[in-house]
C-alpha cells in the first residue's frame, strides 16, 4: 500500500511539470492555432532565467529575507522576465509569418528552439550548473511514505498556478478577450480587440508559467542542461494533445495522467520498457478519442 | 542570371578551398585527430580531453616537433566535437580520416561514441586510441583500434568483488542507462559477477530509463523496495548527481557504488553533499599522487584552473602512447596509408609504457593491462584513494 502511494506522490510531482508546460501549448494554440514548439526551450531559457536570479538574489539577500521571501521573488521576477521572452518569440518568430502557412509557423518555433539551445551553449559554455536550493529540503516520511517539502510544494504551487490562470481566462476581460479570439479570430479583431495584443499576451502568459515550472524543477532535479527542454517539451506537447487542443483543463488533466502513466508503468513493468508501454497506451486512448478529453470537433468552430 | 552567376562563383571558391587544403596535405606535419564530446551531455568530458591536448602539444612544439627516423615533424591538432552523439563521432572520424589526412586520432571518450567510431577507424585502416571507452566491443577484432584505460569485463568484476569484502552486502541493486552503450555493458557485467558470487537472483532490482530522463522516482521507489543493500549506478556526472539525491528523498540511506564515469571534477559539485561517503571505481586518483601524475596534475591545476579528472589523464597518456608509436614507426613516408600502418604496429609493440595512470602493455586486442583504484568521495567532497585492485 504505501508503495502505491509512494508511486502516487512520484507521480504527482512529475505529472505537475507536465501539466504546467502542455498549458503553454494548449493556451497558444486556443488563440493562434499552432503550436509553438519552442515552448519546451522556453521552458529551458525559462529555467536558466531562474538560475540566474536565484543566484544573485541568494548572493545578495541571503542574510537579511527568510528563504520562501527569496523563493517568492525569484519566481515572481523570473516570470516576468520569462515573459518578455515569450512576447519576443511571438514577435520575432510568429508575428511575420501571420498569414503563412501553418507548417511555417511550426517549423520556426523549432528553429527558435535550437537558436535557444545553441545560443545557450555559446553563451553559457558546456558545463553544467546546479540550480540552487531555495528552500532547504526536509525529508519526511508518514507511514512508509516518503516525500519532501520540496515535493509538496511544487505539487501545492502547480495547482495554485492552474487555479490562478482559470481565473484568469474565465473571470477578466484579458481572459474574455482570448477566450473570444480563440473562438474565432476574424471576427473578433472587428470587435476592437487586436490580435497582436492578445497574441503576446498568450504567449507571455504560457511562457511565464513554463518559467516557474522550471524554478520548481529546478528544486527537484537541479542539474541544468540548455538541452532540458526538449524531450520535456515533447511530452507536454502530447499531453496537450492528449488534453484536447486548445483546452487548458483538459491539458492539466491529460499532464497529470501522463506523469501517472509513466511512473505507474515503470512500476508494473520492467523499467526499460516504462515509454514503450507508457505511450502505446496515449496511442490507444487517441485512437478512441482522437480530439482528446475536452477538444472540441472542429466543426463546433467557426473559423475551421 | 545575376544569382546563378554568383552562386557559380561561390562554389569555385568552395571547391578551390577544398582543394588546397587537399594538396597542402602533402606537407610534412603529423596531424593528431581529437574526436571529444565538446557539446552535448558530458561537455565536461570534451573540456577535459582538449586541455590535456593541447599541454601535450605545448610540450611537443616546445621540443620542436615529434622526431621520426632523424626528421623532426610539427605537429597539428584537429579537434572535432562529436556533440556525445554517437552518429557524429562517425562523421567526425570520418571527416578526419578523409579529409584532414589525420595520422592517429585520439578519442572518442566514452563508448556510446567509441564503438561506433571505432567501426570507422578501422576500416579506413587508422590507428584510434579511445582514452576513457571501457567497453569491449571498442577494440574487439579491430586491429587499428587501442584505448587507454581497463576493460568493463575487469571494472564489473572489481567492484562486485569490492562491495562483498567491504560491506559484506549480498543484495544489490543496479540503476542504469538503457539508451547508452557504457552503462548498459557495466550494469551487465557487474550482475553477472555479483549473480556468480552470491547466486541467481542476488541482484534483487536491475532497473534501467533512457538517456535525458531527468525523473528516477518510480525506478528507485521499486529498488527501495526490494531490500537491496547497495545500489550500483554507472551513469555519468549529470546523471549521478540526480538520481543520488532522489534516492536520499525517497529514503534510501545504504550505500551507493559508481564506476569510472564518476571521476568527473563535477559529480561533487552537482551532487552535492549527498554523494559524500561514495565509492566508485576509477582509473587514478588526484589526492595523494606522486612523481610524473602529480607534476601532471599541478601543471594542469595551475594552467585550467581546477585538478584534472581521469579523462584528461588518460588522453594525456594516450597522446603519450601516440607519441611514442609514431617515434617507433622508423620514418614518415608521407604516404598516409602506408604511415597509418607503421604507425599501428609500432604501437601494437609498445611494451611498460609508462604512463600517469599506470604502466601499460597492450594485449593482442589492443587492451592495456591496468589497475582499477577505488576512490571515495571524502566529507570535504575530495577524491581520496581508497584501494588498489590489480588484475
Amino acid at each position: 500500500m504505501e508503495y502505491f502511494l509512494q508511486n502516487v506522490v512520484n507521480a504527482l510531482q512529475w505529472g505537475s511539470f507536465y501539466a504546467v508546460v502542455s498549458i503553454g501549448y494548449s493556451m497558444v494554440y486556443g488563440v493562434l492555432m499552432l503550436f509553438n514548439f519552442a515552448h519546451g526551450d522556453i521552458f529551458m531559457v525559462g529555467t536558466y532565467i531562474g538560475f540566474g536570479i536565484a543566484t544573485l538574489l541568494l548572493a545578495m539577500f541571503s542574510a537579511i529575507l527568510p528563504p520562501w521571501v527569496i523563493f517568492l521573488l525569484v519566481v515572481v521576477i523570473t516570470m516576468c522576465l520569462a515573459s518578455l521572452v515569450g512576447v519576443f518569440v511571438e514577435y520575432v518568430g510568429y508575428r511575420p509569418l501571420r498569414g503563412a502557412p501553418r507548417a511555417s509557423a511550426a517549423i520556426t518555433g523549432l528553429m527558435i528552439g535550437i537558436i535557444f539551445e545553441t545560443g545557450n551553449l555559446i553563451i553559457l559554455g558546456a558545463q553544467r550548473f546546479s540550480f540552487p536550493a531555495l528552500i532547504e529540503s526536509v525529508s519526511y516520511n508518514i507511514g512508509g511514505v516518503y516525500f519532501t517539502n520540496v515535493k509538496v510544494l511544487i505539487i501545492v504551487a502547480s495547482l495554485i498556478l492552474m487555479a490562478a490562470l482559470h481565473t484568469f481566462i474565465q473571470k477578466t476581460k484579458w481572459g474574455m478577450a482570448m477566450r473570444a479570439m480563440s473562438y474565432d479570430f476574424l471576427a473578433v479583431p472587428l470587435m476592437g480587440v487586436s490580435i497582436n495584443v492578445i497574441a503576446p499576451l498568450t504567449f507571455a502568459i504560457g511562457a511565464g508559467l513554463a518559467s516557474v515550472a522550471g524554478v520548481l524543477y529546478g528544486q527537484a532535479y537541479p542539474v541544468l542542461d540548455p538541452y532540458m527542454g526538449i524531450a520535456l517539451g515533447w511530452k507536454a506537447f502530447v499531453a496537450a494533445i492528449l488534453g484536447g487542443r486548445g483546452s487548458i483543463m483538459g491539458a492539466a488533466l491529460a499532464g497529470y495522467l501522463l506523469g501517472f502513466i509513466e511512473i505507474f508503468v515503470a512500476m508494473v513493468f520492467p523499467s526499460t520498457f516504462r515509454d514503450l508501454i507508457a505511450y502505446s497506451i496515449i496511442l490507444v486512448i487517441l485512437t478512441f478519442r482522437p480530439r482528446g478529453f475536452f477538444g472540441m470537433a472542429h466543426s463546433t468552430r467557426l473559423r475551421l | 542570371m545575376k544569382k546563378l552567376v554568383s552562386a557559380v562563383a561561390i562554389a569555385c571558391i568552395v571547391v578551390l578551398c577544398f582543394s588546397t587544403s587537399a594538396m597542402s596535405q602533402r606537407q610534412k606535419t603529423i596531424k593528431v585527430g581529437i574526436n571529444a564530446p565538446m557539446t552535448g551531455d558530458i561537455p565536461k568530458v570534451g573540456e577535459g580531453s582538449k586541455y590535456a591536448a593541447e599541454m601535450w602539444l605545448e610540450d611537443v612544439t616546445a621540443a620542436g616537433g615529434i622526431e621520426v627516423g632523424g626528421v623532426k615533424y610539427p605537429v597539428e591538432l584537429i579537434v572535432e566535437d562529436n556533440e556525445s552523439k554517437a552518429e557524429s563521432a562517425v562523421t567526425a572520424n570520418t571527416k578526419m580520416i578523409t579529409q584532414d589526412d589525420v595520422l592517429i586520432i585520439i578519442g572518442p571518450q566514452s563508448s556510446k561514441q567509441a564503438v561506433p567510431a571505432g567501426d570507422v577507424a578501422n576500416n579506413y585502416e587508422t590507428p584510434m586510441i579511445s582514452p576513457w571507452s571501457t567497453n569491449p566491443a571498442t577494440t574487439a577484432d579491430r586491429p587499428f583500434v587501442f584505448r587507454g584505460c581497463f576493460l568493463d569485463p575487469f571494472q564489473g568484476p572489481v567492484l562486485a568483488n569490492f562491495i562483498t569484502e567491504e560491506f559484506g552486502f549480498t543484495k544489490a541493486a543496479v540503476l542504469y542507462d538503457v539508451a547508452s552503450d557504457y552503462p548498459k555493458g557495466l550494469a551487465e557485467f557487474f550482475k553477472a559477477a555479483w549473480e556468480e558470487k552470491h547466486g541467481e537472483g542476488s541482484v534483487v532490482a536491475y532497473e534501467s530509463f533512457t538517456t535525458k530522463d531527468t525523473d528516477f522516482s518510480s525506478q528507485l521507489t521499486k529498488i527501495i523496495r526490494s531490500g537491496a543493500e547497495v545500489l550500483f549506478t554507472p551513469q555519468y556526472y549529470n546523471e549521478v548527481a540526480l538520481i543520488v539525491n532522489q534516492a536520499k528523498d525517497l529514503g534510501w540511506d545504504k550505500p551507493i557504488v559508481g564506476s569510472d564515469s564518476w571521476g568527473s571534477a563535477e559529480t561533487v559539485e552537482l551532487c552535492g553533499e549527498a554523494c559524500y561517503g561514495s565509492f566508485f571505481s576509477t582509473h587514478y586518483a588526484a589526492a595523494g599522487a606522486q612523481g610524473a601524475t602529480k607534476e601532471f596534475i599541478d601543471r594542469y591545476n595551475e594552467k585550467y584552473g581546477y585538478v584534472p579528472d581521469d579523462v584528461a589523464a588518460l588522453t594525456w597518456d594516450s597522446l603519450g602512447l601516440a607519441q611514442a608509436a609514431i617515434e617507433g614507426a622508423g620514418e614518415l613516408t608521407g604516404d598516409i596509408k602506408k604511415d597509418r600502418r607503421a604507425v599501428r604496429d609500432a604501437l601494437a609493440k609498445v611494451e611498460n609504457f609508462e604512463g600517469i595512470t599506470g604502466n601499460m602493455t597492450f594485449t593482442e586486442e589492443g587492451d592495456p593491462q591496468k589497475c582499477a583504484v577505488i576512490v571515495k568521495i571524502s566529507d570535504t567532497g575530495a577524491y581520496e584513494f581508497y584501494k588498489s585492485i590489480c588484475p
